[in-house]
């Protein structure tokens, strides 16, 4: 078995991971369960918040919070663009017509970034001031680098769900899921919503990419190996809830984790086992989403 | 409808005459497009057909060409026939246990159901030794079947070729017929309205479980024809990148015909390969990505019912 601080580090390393999961999921639960469009790009957006941190450290002088700032509003502002040129039309079509399409914007997307970044794997600096790490015990230490991402997304979380549950613009927005033309007919321009509400999404895929960059290297496929997992997290939430993708990240983040130290073998089944058993049990997902 | 069989007819008569007049990459080619137009068409008989998306359907074609392997012996050339019906069985058997676990969702839980069991048979194959891990494993010899005055080898290219048209064709035509009996009525129905379906007295249940079953012995059987083709398998076959690549055929060639299946299948596998073919294209095809993506937008956005939906508007 193992002794206490390295299950007190793996619990850590579990945590961040189902958080860094959980801005990624929360993106897609709110395209997928809010607009209904199944957005196979996620995993892109994910790979470009990558990228950008990877070009714009060095064009804005290695500012870390600078180039969070700047890649968010970039990721934001492509996500606004998307939904109009390419998504839009697409909501009174079949489902299956997204998935096409999404995936269609996937190839371009690797495409561009082969052109223009190229192939290569790339590292992103830590920033100096998150660069040392802390004791836990007399062993063992954890980097200081990973306890901030893991406090960034806490509290993207915690804003996250204020807004869509509790203010509103989340009302509206929730009101908007469950019946698109009702809202119109009530006056609210549910165009311009669900716009915004795909570039909010964009922007926290990117951002995941963005934190993850320093902790990863910045590498080609990146996006699609995210991309299955964070539909698997959003299905074992149940489609469209917040809390649900919470919770379900956290369970996958400790399966994942856990799996790969206890079953090294065969660690990549676990989570596919637990999505198995939970949509057997419970085929609306954890977390019915609140309608 | 009699248009259509006209084209069926002359399409038919051009693939059976084309290793008369095409080159050995064109019959090549032409193979490997009849295998996953094989795919697609058991996957339409789920997605098109009974109304069920399914993104593990990769799985039972990888288990097909898994057993053909395995199964095969070492240096001499396996049975035919054995093989064949192997591959088939146990894709069945598996979609038999996947079909009745995850028949009990819908929707797009259904569609991440199906998913989870194909991503367990993915890793059971990349990380066990069972079929040589994630590099996968060598077919030494391909079948051949040897009875009296039948000699059926599929080392011989042109007899691979006749082996796998004469199966499409027959699952073409199999399929057709059973459409339009009472289990493929049923089936339609379900995929319009499960709940009436139900009210009529149908157990919706097992009509969706013989579907599935039947579908994933027929992908099995593309998997035993395309084991055959490459004469080497690995875990990839069975990763969801194929199971997408499927369900994007028939997205692309229209949902609601098994034509549209055959038509996905041929146009998404020769676009692939013209646009990132660099004889054709020169340096234009290093971006294959970048022209195979807008080719599908543009299909998306002229073409909303797929390709087959043209003819009808």
């Amino acid at each position: 078995m193992m002794d206490l601080p390295t299950f007190l580090v793996q619990c850590l390393n579990a945590v961040q991971y189902g958080l860094l999961l959980f801005l990624l999921a929360s993106g897609l639960t709110m395209i997928f369960g809010i607009m209904g469009v199944i957005n196979l790009a996620h995993g892109s957006f994910y790979m470009i918040g990558a990228y950008l941190a990877f070009v714009l450290t060095p064009l804005l002088g290695g500012s870390y919070v600078l180039t969070l700032f700047v890649g968010t509003l970039l990721a934001m502002a492509l996500g606004y663009v998307l939904e109009w040129l390419f998504v839009s039309f697409l909501y009174e079509r079949d489902h299956l017509q997204q998935v096409l399409m999404t995936w269609a914007l996937i190839l371009v997307f690797e495409d561009l970034r082969s052109t223009w970044v190229g192939n290569d794997v790339h590292g992103v600096p830590t920033p100096d001031w998150l660069a040392g790490s802390v004791q836990l015990g007399s062993l063992m230490s954890y980097p200081v680098y990973r306890l901030f991402a893991s406090g960034v997304c806490i509290v993207l979380a915690t804003l996250l769900y204020w807004t869509v549950n509790r203010t509103r613009l989340g009302m509206m927005v929730r009101a908007g899921a469950s019946n698109r033309d009702m809202v119109r007919g009530l006056g609210l321009n549910i165009d311009l919503l669900y716009r915004w509400v795909f570039a909010v999404g964009v922007a926290l895929a990117a951002l995941a990419g963005m934190i993850a960059a320093p902790m990863s290297s910045v590498y080609p496929g990146m996006g699609s190996s995210v991309l299955i997992i964070c539909f698997v997290v959003v299905v074992i939430g149940g489609i469209g809830s917040i809390t649900g993708a919470l919770l379900s990240s956290m369970l996958v983040g400790i399966v994942d984790t856990f799996g790969k130290v206890f079953f090294a073998q065969y660690s990549g089944v676990g989570v596919y086992l637990l999505m198995a058993l939970v949509l057997i049990f419970r085929p609306q997902g954890l977390v019915a989403a609140r309608r | 409808m009699s248009k259509h069989r006209l084209v069926d007819a002359l399409l038919f008569a051009a693939l059976a005459s084309l290793p008369l007049w095409a080159s050995g990459y064109v019959q090549d080619l032409a193979t490997k497009v009849m295998i996953l137009a094989l795919f697609a068409l058991s996957l339409q008989l789920l997605v098109g057909v009974t109304g069920l998306v399914s993104l593990g359907h990769a799985a039972f074609l990888g288990i097909g060409a898994y057993v053909t392997v395995l199964f095969s012996p070492a240096n001499e050339a396996g049975n035919l026939l054995a093989l064949m019906l192997a591959s088939c069985v146990a894709a069945g058997a598996y979609a038999l246990l996947v079909g009745v676990l995850s028949l009990r969702t819908q929707g797009v839980y259904f569609i991440m159901v199906t998913l989870a069991f194909a991503q367990m048979a993915y890793f059971v194959f990349h990380d066990t030794q069972l079929g040589g891990g994630s590099d996968g494993i060598y077919l030494n010899v391909r079948p051949a079947l040897q009875m009296p005055g039948v000699m059926l080898d599929l080392e011989n290219k042109l007899t691979l070729y006749g082996g796998v048209l004469i199966v499409l064709l027959t699952a073409y035509l199999g399929l057709g017929v059973l459409l339009r009996s009472r289990f493929g009525a049923a089936l339609q129905g379900i995929r319009v309205n499960e709940q009436r379906m139900r009210a009529a007295g149908f157990n919706t249940f097992s009509y969706k479980l013989a579907a599935f079953v039947l579908a994933g012995a027929l992908a099995g059987l593309a998997g035993f024809l395309l084991a055959s083709k490459d004469a080497v398998v690995n875990p990839e076959l069975l990763a969801w990148h194929e199971s997408g690549a499927v369900l994007l055929m028939l997205i692309l060639g229209g949902l609601h015909s098994l034509r549209g299946a055959l038509v996905g299948a041929t146009a998404f596998t020769l676009l692939k390969e013209l646009l990132s073919s660099e004889a054709l294209l020169g340096s234009v095809a290093a971006h294959w990505q970048l022209t195979l993506g807008l080719s599908v937008i543009a299909c998306v956005v002229f073409m909303p019912r797929g390709i087959m939906g043209l003819s009808k508007t």
